[in-house]
């Protein structure tokens, strides 16, 4: 069983979101050199997961979503398990029944996965009904994109959630992309944030390329969650750096957009202020580099020499 | 036994089984409006009304059922089901599958369906067959008072999510019903006439127009079984066969349209497994691919009807028995 991460120590956070790009990097690698099951990425995202994730505690529930190997990874899942359910090995999280799309591990409390967009905003409530229900602690969060706010879902869970006061902690990662749609082109507002006002719920939209920033405010968040067990909407403005899946086609891509966002990288950002401020040289940063590559490394080769499901795994897992 | 009708043996399950496991809850659109003695025994934390939204209903309950709860939930009108494919289909049927069997989900979905009311198309649609084909899910449609209280109980004691039909028809009607902890196990059809030259089968209020049908046969002398299904998934393929096997004939009768429907499963099961025992073709009575209309003489007719049945019955004794090979 893998323990669950959570440091706070920005070196601890560098890393995560490093594993998080290695992992990523390997995946498109692995397209790069061939044939490979289809992957959504989120290159360029990393600081929203990994600094939202470092917020929470053990008895936390994570929902998440088709772009969900950042939260997986930051909440301290095994990559040689997340990429062995990639490649649809019988030593995945979910003998290799997801793939790519579903992952869920019920030991670190990444549960219920849907990537019907919108899916988890759907089940978020009831995860947070039992958890108020059967009186246990801790909040429920809920990952989703500016694309599933679209959905009508959004407005039903939302209301829900604060109608019946349940802890949820609803984190909107608006990546300014809706699959092969530019937000832009699919709602007229910048913002999701302020659509939890019609709610009566609270919110806030945080720079989502600062990983100390999205870790100071979903902190804040999760503590007002858990204080007054009603929901809380936080947005994290990124930017989504590739095409919607893999292999990449960037012929839909806006150079002048992914210029601007270029600097704002948030493994960039975060090693610039870490040097500034002495705390990392570049022997450090590669040292961290080869370390996480090494990690990878081997998860890839534990993937790749695991097996396939037994063909009497066709049928099985379908009723309790 | 008491006398009661379906919607009470509905109160009366659902009371008995949320005294029995603190982990059974109710919430849908009216419940605790309409089952204020549920609301009384049980408070508002375990009735709860929602507001009008079926998606998140069935959603909530979906992420409740695999955190540790026995939620059931009541989307009044099956056509409504339509706005919560998604949490049904995709999420509680399938996440257990998908997650390598992390989670379970136990809970009921409950919705009205079949003519009676004049409620039109959008209110009364008989789409039991498409939960039958989605796999993770069960499904329940029973047709009698006790049936109705007896299922409930075993669906909400099930671990996975099951669809709970009720047959409009048959709301008011009254029936016996066995006082105390009854359970009727899902996947058992029941024999309701036993007979020996054709098989009727059925499911909900058709299963009472098979029997004034094989009332009808019996005064003609033929001898008809009729085989309430009750569960229409898992289907008790064992005592359908071995009905047929014994008969050799079958007419299948359902309210819902007739391409891809339930009976349309029961027909090639029958052609696949009981070939050799036909003395004649396999009939299916049932509605037109139509929507329901509202009138109440055109919603009636859109039923099959006795009178239909009996004659599918006898011309099938008419059709002459193959030549043994």
């Amino acid at each position: 069983m893998t323990p669950i991460s959570q440091d706070p120590n920005p070196l601890a956070l560098l890393e995560r979101m490093m594993l998080v790009r290695a992992y990523e990097r390997k995946l498109i690698g692995f397209h790069e050199a061939g044939q490979f099951p289809n992957v959504c990425t989120s290159v360029g995202q990393e600081a929203a997961g990994v600094g939202v994730v470092a917020a929470l505690r053990p008895e936390d529930r994570i929902l998440t979503n088709h772009r969900s190997a950042g939260h997986l990874l930051a909440r301290g899942a095994d990559p040689g398990r997340m990429l062995a359910e990639v490649m649809g090995r019988a030593t995945g999280y979910c003998k290799g029944k997801s793939g790519t799309l579903h992952i869920s591990a019920k030991e670190l409390g990444v549960v219920l996965t849907s990537t019907i967009v919108g899916g988890e905003l759907s089940l978020a409530p009831g995860v947070a009904l039992a958890k108020a229900q059967l009186g246990e602690p801790g909040i429920v969060v809920c990952f989703f994109g500016d694309g599933a706010a679209c959905e009508g879902i959004f407005h039903e869970s939302l209301n829900l959630a604060s109608v019946w006061n349940l802890p949820v902690l609803y984190v909107c990662e608006n990546n300014q992309w809706q699959a092969y749609v530019r937000r832009k082109e699919a709602m007229l507002a910048e913002r999701i944030a302020p659509w939890a006002a019609s709610y009566g719920m609270e919110s806030r939209t945080v720079d989502g390329n600062d990983v100390e920033a999205v870790l100071e405010a979903a902190a804040a968040a999760a503590a007002q969650v858990r204080e007054t067990g009603r929901p809380y909407l936080l947005e994290t403005w990124t930017y989504r750096q590739r095409s919607h899946m893999e292999p990449h086609d960037p012929s839909y891509l806006v150079p002048e957009e992914l210029a601007a966002w270029a600097p704002k990288d948030p493994i960039l950002r975060l090693t610039t202020k870490l040097k500034a401020a002495g705390l990392v040289d570049d022997a450090a940063l590669e040292a961290l580099e080869a370390r996480v590559a090494g990690v990878i490394d081997d998860a890839a080769a534990f993937a790749q020499a695991s097996p396939f499901p037994d063909f009497s795994e066709l049928a099985t897992d379908v009723y309790a | 036994m008491t006398q009661m009708n379906a919607f009470e043996a509905i109160g009366h399950a659902l009371a008995e089984e949320m005294a029995r496991d603190p982990r059974v809850l109710l919430f849908g659109e009216g419940v605790a409006t309409k089952q204020k003695q549920l609301l009384e025994a049980f408070g508002p934390a375990r009735v709860r009304n929602t507001p009008l939204a079926e998606g998140i209903i069935a959603g909530t309950a979906a992420g409740a059922a695999a955190s540790g709860l026995r939620p059931v939930v009541d989307l009044l009108f099956s056509p409504f089901l339509c706005f919560a494919m998604d949490e049904i289909v995709n999420s509680a049927g399938k996440l257990r599958y998908i997650s390598g069997g992390q989670f379970e989900f136990p809970m009921v979905v409950m919705a009205l369906t079949g003519g009676g009311w004049t409620v039109g198309a959008q209110h009364n649609h008989n789409l039991e067959a498409w939960f039958v084909h989605a796999p993770g899910l069960k499904v329940v449609m029973p047709s009698t008072p006790s049936d109705f209280k007896g299922l409930l109980k075993a669906a909400i004691r099930d671990d996975n999510p099951v669809l709970f039909f009720t047959d409009i028809g048959l709301t008011f009607a009254p029936g016996e019903v066995e006082e105390g902890d009854e359970i009727v196990p899902l996947g058992q059809a029941a024999v309701r006439r036993e007979g020996t030259d054709v098989t009727l089968i059925s499911y909900a209020k058709t299963v009472h127009t098979c029997l004034q049908a094989a009332e009808s046969l019996a005064e003609q002398g033929v001898s008809a079984e009729v085989l309430d299904l009750r569960t229409l998934k898992p289907l008790d393929e064992a005592t359908i066969l071995a009905s047929v096997r014994r008969t050799g004939r079958l007419v299948v009768v359902h309210e819902a349209s007739r391409l891809c429907g339930v009976g349309a499963e029961i027909a090639a099961l029958v052609s696949e497994k009981a070939f050799d025992a036909l003395k004649a073709p396999v009939v299916r009575l049932t509605g037109p691919d139509a929507p329901v209309p509202s009138s109440y003489p055109l919603e009636q007719a859109f039923i099959p009807q006795a009178d239909a049945i009996a004659a599918a019955a006898l011309r099938l004794m008419q059709t002459p028995e193959p030549v043994p090979a």
